[in-house]
C-alpha cells in the first residue's frame, strides 16, 4: 500500500490518572470510508479533539499523506458528535460557516452551497431556523456544512447517534449513496456496529477504555450495502468480539 | 408546519394569562377606592385613587416637566452600564484572571446602600447629570455583566470545537460562537436591570437634583401632598414598563429564531 491519507501511530492520551486512548495506531487510504468502532467511553472523540487541535497527543505520531500534521494547517472538515447548528442562524448560514471562517464572502459562499441543498434533502428550507427543521434534516444540514468546506477528508463523530432508528437506518442509506458518488475520504467513530458494518471498507475495532485497537475488520461487501445474511455475519462477529475482548470492569 | 402558532392565538393565550393579574391588580384598587371614601380618613393621609388620578391629571404639566430628566437620567445611566458591562464582560471574557480580580469588587458594589452612596455621591459630583448617571449605572451594571459572563459561559461545547476546528482564531470564536450565545442571558439581565434604572434614578435626585420625579416626590411630601407623591410614583411605574416592554420587543426583533421554536430565553 502507498502512503496512506492519515495514519495515526501509538497515539496516547490521558486526562490525569484516566488513561482514555492507549497506543492507538489506524490507517486512512485515500478514498477509503473507516470506521473506528468503540463503546461509549472508549475515546472516540478524542480521537477527532486530537486531529482538529483542541487536544494534544501524550506520545505519537500524526501523520498526513506521511508528514507530520501542522498545528495551523488542519485537512479536516469535521462534524461534531451532536449536530451544533447554530439556533441563531438560518440553515444557508449554518452551512457556509465553514466557508466564512474561511474568508469567502457571503455571497460567494452562498452561491457555493446553494446547488447543494437539493442532493442534502433540504430544498425550501434554506432560510428556514434550526429549530423548525427534524432530526434528520438537521443532520443533513450538519453534514452539508461538513463537505461544503472541500477539505481533503471527513471527520465524522456519530454523526446518527441522537436519531430514532428508522430514520437513523435511511440517513445511513443516504449517507453511503452520497459516499459512493463523492468518494469522500473519510473517518467515522460509532459505538453502533451495524452503522460501521453497512458503511465502512475497514472498520478499527476499539477496546473499552483506555482504547486500542483490538482488531481490524475488513468488508468486502458490494455496494449499495442492505442489511442481510452478509451484513449479519459481520455484525455478529465483531459483536463476538467487543463482549469476548478482556475488559475492565469498575 | 406545528412550529409557528396562529397570531390569533397567541392574543388569545396573552389575555388568558394577564386576567388574573389584571382582576387582582383592580379588586386591590378598588377596595382602596372604598375604604378611602367610606372610613373618612382625611386625603392628606390616605387620598383614593380617583384622587391620584384627578390631581395627577391637573399637575401633568409640572409632572411631565420633572419625568423628562428623570427619562434622561435613566437611559443616559442605562446606556453607560449597559456598554461598561459589555467592555468588561469581553474583557473577562478574554483574560479569565481577572474575572476572579473584579468580580469581588462588583459584589462588594452591591452591597452599598443606596441611601448612604446617593448623598455622597452628590456630595462629590454635584447636583449635575453626572452623578445622576453614575447611581443608575451603579445599581444596574452588576447583573448585566453576570448575564453576560455566564451567557458566554453557556455556549455550547461542540460549537466551539467545532469553529476552532475550521481554524477560527479566539476572537472570531468569541464572535461568531460566545457572543451570539450569550444573547438570551444578555436580554434576561436586560430585563432585570431596566426595573432598577428608575428607581435609581429617581433615589438620585432624592439626594440632590434640581428636577426631576424624586424632587417632585420629595416636595408633594413636604408640601402634605401624598396623593402628588403617589401621581409621581405612578409616573415612574409606568416609566418602568414602557422600558421593561421595550427590552421584550428589541429581544424579539433581534432574536427572530426565539418565536420559531416557542422556546424562551433562559
Ligand atoms: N477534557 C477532558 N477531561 C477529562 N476527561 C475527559 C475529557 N474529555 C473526555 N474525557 C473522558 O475521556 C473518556 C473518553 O471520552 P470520549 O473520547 O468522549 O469517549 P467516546 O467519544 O468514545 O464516548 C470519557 O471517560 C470522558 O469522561
Ligand atoms: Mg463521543
Amino acid at each position: 500500500m502507498s502512503v496512506a491519507r492519515l495514519e495515526l501511530r501509538g497515539i496516547a492520551k490521558a486526562f490525569g490518572d484516566l488513561q482514555v486512548l492507549g497506543e492507538l495506531s489506524i490507517a486512512v487510504g485515500k478514498g477509503e470510508f473507516v470506521s473506528v468502532l468503540g463503546p461509549s467511553g472508549s475515546g472516540k472523540s478524542t480521537i477527532f479533539k486530537l486531529l482538529t487541535g483542541a487536544l494534544r497527543p501524550d506520545t505519537g505520531a500524526m501523520l498526513f499523506d506521511g508528514a507530520p500534521l501542522q498545528p495551523d494547517h488542519r485537512p479536516f472538515a469535521f462534524m461534531p458528535q451532536r449536530d451544533a447548528l447554530m439556533d441563531w442562524r438560518r440553515i444557508i448560514d449554518n452551512t457556509t460557516l465553514g466557508l466564512e471562517v474561511q474568508g469567502i464572502g457571503r455571497t460567494a459562499a452562498r452561491r457555493r452551497v446553494a446547488p447543494l441543498f437539493a442532493e442534502f434533502g433540504l430544498s425550501g428550507f434554506e432560510h428556514h431556523y434550526p429549530a423548525q427543521l427534524s432530526g434528520g434534516m438537521r443532520q443533513r444540514a450538519a453534514l452539508l456544512r461538513t463537505v461544503v468546506q472541500d477539505k481533503d477528508m471527513l471527520l465524522l463523530d456519530e454523526p446518527f447517534g441522537a436519531l430514532d432508528a428508522l430514520t437513523r437506518a435511511d440517513m445511513q442509506r443516504w449517507l453511503e449513496t452520497m459516499w459512493s458518488r463523492h468518494g469522500w475520504t473519510t473517518l467515522l467513530v460509532t459505538h453502533d456496529v451495524r452503522e460501521a458494518v453497512l458503511l465502512s471498507d475497514r472498520i478499527y475495532v476499539l477496546s473499552a477504555r483506555p482504547g486500542r485497537v483490538i482488531a481490524e475488520v475488513a468488508v468486502p461487501l458490494p455496494r449499495p450495502r442492505r442489511t442481510g445474511a452478509a451484513v449479519a455475519a459481520i455484525e455478529a462477529g465483531i459483536l463476538d468480539l467487543l463482549l469476548s475482548a478482556p475488559t475492565q470492569r469498575t | 408546519m406545528p412550529f409557528i402558532r396562529p397570531v390569533a392565538g397567541r392574543a388569545a393565550t396573552a389575555f388568558s394569562r394577564l386576567w388574573p393579574a389584571l382582576l387582582s391588580v383592580g379588586g386591590l384598587f378598588l377596595l382602596w377606592e372604598a375604604y378611602a371614601q367610606l372610613s373618612g380618613i382625611p386625603p392628606t393621609t390616605l387620598p383614593a385613587p380617583s384622587r391620584v388620578l384627578m390631581q395627577g391629571a391637573l399637575q401633568h404639566r409640572a409632572l411631565w416637566d420633572n419625568t423628562l430628566p428623570t427619562l434622561t437620567a435613566t437611559l443616559l445611566g442605562f446606556a453607560c452600564s449597559v456598554s461598561a458591562a459589555f467592555a468588561l464582560s469581553v474583557l473577562i471574557d478574554f483574560f479569565r484572571p481577572l474575572r476572579r480580580a473584579l468580580l469581588p469588587v462588583f459584589v462588594i458594589s452591591q452591597t452599598l446602600p443606596m441611601i448612604a452612596i446617593a448623598p455622597l455621591v452628590v456630595l462629590w459630583f454635584g447636583f449635575g447629570l453626572a452623578p445622576k448617571i453614575m447611581l443608575v449605572a451603579l445599581v444596574t451594571f452588576f447583573p448585566m455583566l453576570i448575564a453576560l459572563v455566564q451567557g458566554y459561559a453557556a455556549t455550547a461545547d461542540e460549537i466551539e470545537q467545532l469553529v476552532a476546528s475550521m481554524g477560527a482564531p479566539r476572537w472570531r470564536i468569541f464572535l461568531i460562537a460566545r457572543l451570539p450565545s450569550a444573547l438570551p442571558f444578555f436580554f434576561a439581565g436586560l430585563r432585570i436591570s431596566i426595573t432598577y434604572a428608575v428607581v435609581g434614578a429617581i433615589f438620585s435626585e432624592y439626594a440632590g437634583a434640581a428636577k426631576g420625579l424624586g424632587i417632585y416626590i420629595l416636595n408633594a411630601k413636604n408640601n402634605f401632598r401624598p396623593d402628588l407623591v403617589l401621581a409621581a410614583v405612578t409616573v415612574s411605574a409606568t416609566l418602568t414598563l414602557l422600558l421593561f416592554g421595550a427590552t421584550v420587543l428589541i429581544q424579539r426583533l433581534s432574536m427572530p429564531w426565539l418565536r420559531l421554536s416557542g422556546s424562551e430565553s433562559p
